[in-house]
This record gives C-alpha cells, structure tokens and sequence, in this order.
C-alpha cells in the first residue's frame, strides 16, 4: 500500500496544502484549528478541488492538475468518516450500511454485510433510525458504512470529537483494528495529541502556512 | 344532493386546479433548484420575475396573460399554430391563469425545502459513490419531499381560489371557465342566489380541507420517525 498527496489550495488569505508520501498503513495529520486539515482531506476525496497537484492511491492516480486528471468523487473508492457522521436519516441503518455497497461493482467489494456487523458489532441495530442510535452506534455505523462501499482508503477527520471518553475509546479500537486486521490505510486528522500517541502511525504536521497577518 | 350544475362546476374546478399543479410542478422545483443552489447572473431578476404574480394585482396578471396568450398575442398565435392549443375563453386557460398564479408560492415552499436539506449529506453520499444523479435521486429529493407535497398542495389550494386573474383572462362562461370562485361571484349578482352561494362556499371550504388532509397524510405514510410536516 503506497500513497502520494500533493495538493495546493489558497482559500481567502489561507494557503493550504501537503506534499507527503508514505507506505505507512496509518497517518496522523495533525495540526491547528483552521491549518486546513478538513480541506486536504476533502481534496483526497474529491469534494474540494485542489488548485495545484497529484494524488495518487496504491498506484491509481485520483487527481493530476499537470495531466488533467480529476477523477469525480464517486469514483475515488474513498472511504469518508465525517466528525459530524452524517447518516442518511431517510433510510434505516440496514440501507444506510448498503448504500455504497449496492453502487460499487462486484468486484470492487471486499467484505460483506454479515462481516462489517459482526467486525463492528452493530448486528443488532440494521432496523434502527440513525436518530435512535447513540453517538459511539452512529460512528459505528458510518465507519461500516464506507467499509462496505470497498474503499482502498480512510479518511477519517476527527471521528472522535462528538464522543464521550468511555465511547472514544470503543471508537480508537475499532480503528486499531481496521489498521491491523483489515489492512486499510487510515489518513487520520485530529487536533489532539493524545489520539496520535495511542494510534502510532506516522505523524504529519499540518502547520498554519501563511498567517492572514 | 348536489346538482348536476354544481357538480359540473366542482369537477371544472379540481381539472383545472389539477392540470395547473401537475404542468407547474416540473417548473417550480426547477426554478426552485436554480433559485437554492444555481449562482449565475440575473438570479435576483429571475427571483423577482417569479414572485411577481404574488404581488402584482391579479387582474393586471389576466390582462397581460390575455395580451401574451391571446388568439392575437406573441406566444398564443404560436402555441396555436403549433400545437393548436387555443387559451381564450376555454379552460386551459383558466388552469394557465391558475398556474401563473400559483407559480411563486409552490417555488417558495420547494425551495425551502431545497435549502434545508444537508448539503454535507449529499457530499457522504457522493464518496460512498453515487453519481450526481443517483445522489439527487436517493438523498435531496426524498429529504425535501415535505417541501414538494406542501408546494403542490399550496398550487392547489391557490388555484382552487383563483378568481382575478382567469376573470380578466377567459372571462366567465359557464362549462368553459366558470370555476368555483367565479360560480360564487356569478350567484352573487343573482337575486336570491344566497342559497347557491352558500352551498359553493361551503364545497369549496371543503375541498381545500381534503386538500390540506391529504397531503399532510401522504407526507407522514413515510415512517422514518422524522418530523415531516406540511400543516
């Protein structure tokens, strides 16, 4: 596993970009409110069109400013956890874990329904609303989520803020074990520390690069 | 119970209310959609343009209804010569009249509804690998649903009431463009018409209440357990 993010923005006054390769299974961008940390991400997802640069995962190239490439979101196969979850509250958990997975070929998947739910333990929730579930269940489920729609890698932008201690911690295991038993790579963006310390992996600043002032 | 004139003025009434919202529907979401989400220049003008027969008097809207769609008028003299249809003093054009008028309170309520739904929702479903379409099919269209039920309902009801503008336009002729409003008018100036005007007003409070049931029941059947509402 190898990937290679290159990426300029400058959004207003803010200069935001990353210029890093790595082969590590999981990278902490780490860094100060309002550095970018989202941004970038979203520029790896194709949600944010970066002004200049290349991204490349496991030797696809998702973006290319000098090529021409930009590959459309939905084609990325980049799983996305959002710090604010956002599940579909239209569709019970049942549709929301298959929602990508009913998109993406057959042969893009690789792991399935029972698998995802007996992995994250959330069996017993595929009937639920999004707005009965508890905060560390909802997490749950949109790391499922992205799981079954074949991602060849996480994002995941402070998937931890909206938790108590207790549900942190149920939340940075499951990560632990996507990094160790499922093998997927993890860019990982938090603002603390202690997230970093637990999680290992190799550490990437993000620093404010150019100040308004 | 009811006669055969009062029923002939009932069914007039709800085909020309319902043909008005099913041809308006397409085109208020799509000004709506622009309205929400569209940046390009002239969306204040566009803005204005629809919310004009809100506040533009009814009868001038007819009156200029009738110079545009007239048998003499720029659009009616080609919509006649290529499509045959002819607006002056039939029912399409009091379900024209209607439409117009119904237009800027349909892409009010649709466009609320566009605006309120999470764009950050859509962007998950678009890394999950839906394509822009697909994403517009399965997540803004069904979560701005209640917005679309309360638009149409809103035309309905708006149209149902429609009485200036179709006057001026088609004028009054019994069959033809005599809807319930301008039935109501009509038994007015009758001596001893009270007992007709009673019973049309009290069908007309009626329909719009059915109307106001209906689609405040086709927007709870969805059991999502969200507060979806149109009343």
């Amino acid at each position: 596993m190898s990937f290679e993010i290159h990426v300029e923005k400058r959004l207003g006054d803010r200069a935001i970009g990353l210029d890093h390769a790595s082969d590590a299974g999981l990278i902490a961008l780490f860094g100060p409110s309002g550095a970018g940390k989202t941004s970038i991400l979203n520029m790896v997802a194709g949600l944010l069109r970066p002004d200049r640069g290349r991204i490349v995962v496991e030797g696809q190239v998702l973006f290319d400013s000098e090529a021409g490439i930009d590959l459309p979101c939905e084609r990325r196969r980049v799983g996305y956890i959002f710090q604010d979850v956002r599940l579909f509250p239209h569709k019970r958990v049942r549709a929301n874990l298959l929602y990508g997975h009913d998109l993406i070929a057959a042969a893009d998947r690789w792991i399935e329904l029972e698998e995802v739910c007996a992995f994250l333990g959330i069996g017993h929730l595929l009937d639920r609303w999004p707005r009965m579930l508890s905060g560390g269940e909802a997490q749950r489920v949109a790391i499922g989520r992205a799981l079954l729609a074949g991602p060849r890698l996480l994002l995941m932008d402070e998937p931890l803020s909206s938790l108590d201690a207790a549900r942190r911690d149920e939340i940075l295991t499951v990560i632990e074990r996507i990094r160790d038993e499922l093998r997927v790579p993890i860019l990982y963006v938090t603002h603390d520390r202690a997230e970093i310390d637990r999680l290992g992996g190799e550490i990437v600043q993000i620093p404010l690069l150019s100040d308004p002032r | 119970m009811l006669t055969a004139e009062e029923w002939g003025i009932i069914l007039l009434s709800l085909k020309v209310s319902l043909v008005a919202v099913a041809l308006t529907l397409p085109v208020a979401f799509s000004l709506a959609w622009a309205l929400a989400r569209g940046r390009f220049p002239g969306k204040l003008v566009l803005d204005a343009l629809v919310h004009l027969p809100l506040v533009v008097p009814p009868v001038v809207t007819g009156w200029l209804l009738l110079i545009a769609f007239g048998r003499n008028g720029p659009v009616g003299r080609l919509l006649e010569q290529w499509f045959g249809l002819i607006f002056m003093f039939r029912w399409t054009g009091a379900a024209l009249a209607a439409a117009v008028m119904a237009l800027p309170l349909m892409v009010r309520a649709i466009r609320l509804s566009i605006d309120a739904v999470d764009i950050r929702l859509e962007q998950a479903s678009r890394t999950l690998g839906a394509t822009p379409w697909h994403c517009f099919l399965s997540i803004t269209l069904p979560l701005s649903l209640p917005g679309i039920v309360a638009g149409a309902m809103l035309g309905f009801a708006r149209s149902l009431g429609e009485f200036g503008a179709t006057i001026s336009f088609v004028s009054n002729i019994p069959g033809e463009t005599r809807t319930l409003p301008l039935a109501i008018y009509t038994a007015l100036q009758v001596p001893g018409g009270e007992t007709m005007v009673a019973r049309l007003a009290l069908i007309s409070v009626l329909l719009s209440f059915a109307a106001l049931i209906a689609s405040e029941l086709i927007v709870r059947r969805r059991r999502d357990e969200r507060a979806y509402h149109v009343l």
